[in-house]
Parts: structure tokens; C-alpha cells; sequence
């Protein structure tokens, strides 16, 4: 059972990951050709001599963006999927749909959302290389924080529900969400390595294909096992 | 409405059958995202740039801190 949902999900995040390729090749790379730009013309001004490259443009953006992305959702779906097994008919009288539609939601807003609104994604000529290993640890520390929140307000909303109401007891698990990651958002320091003549315009394109890939990747992900799992759930002894 | 039958089975999925697939899968997984998101960027386990470069633009568009 949970190998054939595993499967599915994988699935489902292959198809997520095409149509994030596609997306990406059309919103995301418009914004990256353009901060490589940038980049070449301050190092240039600076007098270095232009790095080697080691794999041509066309193929970053073509096959390897493609190959980066399936590989990535097919991953997240599977993932996804696992999670899916435990968490369906632990929720509540949810079936398959719905219960997937609801995960991918929550997961949006927890793995993407949440961290990306603290810790946007930087293209290429914003980030100091010295600093990757302390950027890559305080987004772990926002997603983690995030995910444990999401975790709290599922558990929270659960134990209430019957007592309270769905509504009130809703109601309360966002608001202790919300609370978390606020509080997150405000302690964890800040981080902001934009170079002082870097296109405010540039940058907006690209983290809201960020974001776009992530919506899709999720929504995605969310209708699709759902109709998949519904089918081998069906199937089950 | 009170024709409406209610077919799924929504018997939770036992932990016991799900932990190995997930202990096993996951890991798989995890060690797959690891390659397109960290791998030759923040940590280094193969040297060389071939696979940073190759999934370079990927990596930035999926919101990974790439360099």
C-alpha cells in the first residue's frame, strides 16, 4: 500500500516538476539572464577575468534547470506521499482529495511560504559566498521552526475540535501558528546582500517566479496525488 | 441527499507498515534534494563544480542559497 502511494506521489511530482520547468523557463529565466548580466559587467568593472564555464548557459537553462527541477518535486512528491500515508484518516472523516488538497496547502505555507517571506531567494549576484553556510543554517532554523508550528497548530486544532467547534478551534490553531512564526520572523536576524545598484525590478521578477514555482510545484502536487491515492485507497483489502 | 453512500475506506494506514518505507524511501529522497540543492555549494561531498553548475539555475529558482 504505501509503496504503490509512494510511487503515485513520485509521479505526481514528476508532472509537478514538468509543469514548474515550463513556468520557470518562461518567468525565472528572463530574471536570471539578467542578474548574470549584472554580474559580469561589476566583475568586469572590477577588472577580474571572467570565470570559466564549466557548463554553457544554454544547458543551465534548458537540461539542467529541467533535470534540477523534476529530480527536486519527484523528491518532495515522494515525500509528500509518506507523509500522505500517515497523516490520511488520522485528520478526520477527510478522504483522499481532500486530505491531500489540505496537505499540500499547509506544506505550501510551511515549507515555502513562511521561510521564503523571512528568507528570500537570492538570484545569481546577490549572496555573499563567505556567508553561504550561515544563510543555509538560519533557513533551516525558519523551516524548521515553521514546520514544528504547523505540526503544533494540526495537533492543536485536533484535540479542540469536538470541544470547541471546528471553527473555534481553527481558528485558534492559525492564530498560534501565525504567533509562532511571527515571533520567528522578528528574532531571527536579518539577512540582506543586495548589492546597492542591483535592479530593484530584477529582483522582484525573480522571487515571485520563486514563489510561482513553488505554488505550482504544491498545487500541483496537492490535486493530483489526491485523485492518484483516491484510486489505489480504493483498491485496498 | 440520504442516497449518497459513503465508499472510502478510511482506515488510517498502520505506522508499522508505513516505517520502513519511509525510513528507507525517505532517506533516498532526502539524499536526492541534498545533491540538487546543497551538494558543491554549502557542503561538498564530490569535488569539482560539475554538478553546481549543471543544476545552477535550478537551485537559485528553487530557493536554495546557491553561492
Amino acid at each position: 500500500m504505501v509503496g504503490k502511494l509512494l510511487l503515485r506521489g513520485m509521479i505526481a511530482g514528476v508532472v509537478a516538476g514538468l509543469i514548474a520547468f515550463g513556468f520557470a523557463r518562461l518567468y525565472g529565466e528572463p530574471a536570471v539572464d539578467r542578474a548574470i548580466a549584472f554580474e559580469e559587467q561589476t566583475s568586469q568593472a572590477k577588472g577580474e577575468a571572467p570565470g570559466e564555464e564549466l557548463v554553457s548557459r544554454t544547458t543551465q537553462a534548458g537540461i539542467g534547470l529541467a533535470t534540477a527541477l523534476v529530480v527536486f518535486c519527484a523528491s518532495v512528491g515522494g515525500l509528500f506521499s509518506l507523509v500522505f500515508a500517515f497523516v490520511y484518516g488520522r485528520l478526520g472523516p477527510l478522504r483522499a482529495r481532500s486530505t491531500a488538497a489540505l496537505l499540500a496547502l499547509g506544506a505550501f505555507i510551511a515549507i515555502a511560504l513562511v521561510p521564503l517571506m523571512k528568507y528570500p531567494a537570492n538570484p545569481p549576484a546577490v549572496g555573499d559566498p563567505e556567508t553561504i553556510g550561515a544563510r543555509t543554517e538560519l533557513f533551516m532554523v525558519m523551516l524548521i521552526i515553521s514546520l514544528l508550528a504547523l505540526v503544533l497548530a494540526v495537533l492543536t486544532a485536533r484535540r479542540y475540535w469536538s470541544q470547541w467547534g471546528g471553527w473555534n478551534a481553527s481558528m485558534l490553531a492559525g492564530g498560534l501558528f501565525l504567533a509562532i512564526v511571527g515571533v520567528a520572523h522578528f528574532a531571527l536576524p536579518p539577512i540582506n546582500e543586495v548589492p546597492e545598484n542591483f535592479s530593484a525590478d530584477v529582483l522582484w521578477q525573480f522571487r515571485v517566479a520563486v514563489l510561482g514555482i513553488q505554488f505550482l510545484l504544491w498545487s500541483t502536487l496537492g490535486l493530483l496525488f489526491g485523485v492518484l491515492a483516491e484510486r489505489s485507497l480504493a483498491e485496498r483489502r | 441527499m440520504s442516497d449518497i453512500t459513503f465508499t472510502d475506506d478510511l482506515r488510517p494506514i498502520s505506522v508499522g507498515e508505513i516505517l520502513p518505507w519511509a525510513i528507507f524511501g525517505g532517506l533516498l529522497l532526502m539524499l536526492a534534494i541534498y545533491f540538487v540543492g546543497a551538494e558543491e555549494g554549502a557542503t561538498s561531498i564530490v569535488s569539482g563544480g560539475y554538478v553546481h553548475e549543471f543544476v545552477h539555475d535550478g537551485r537559485h529558482l528553487l530557493g536554495f542559497p546557491c553561492h
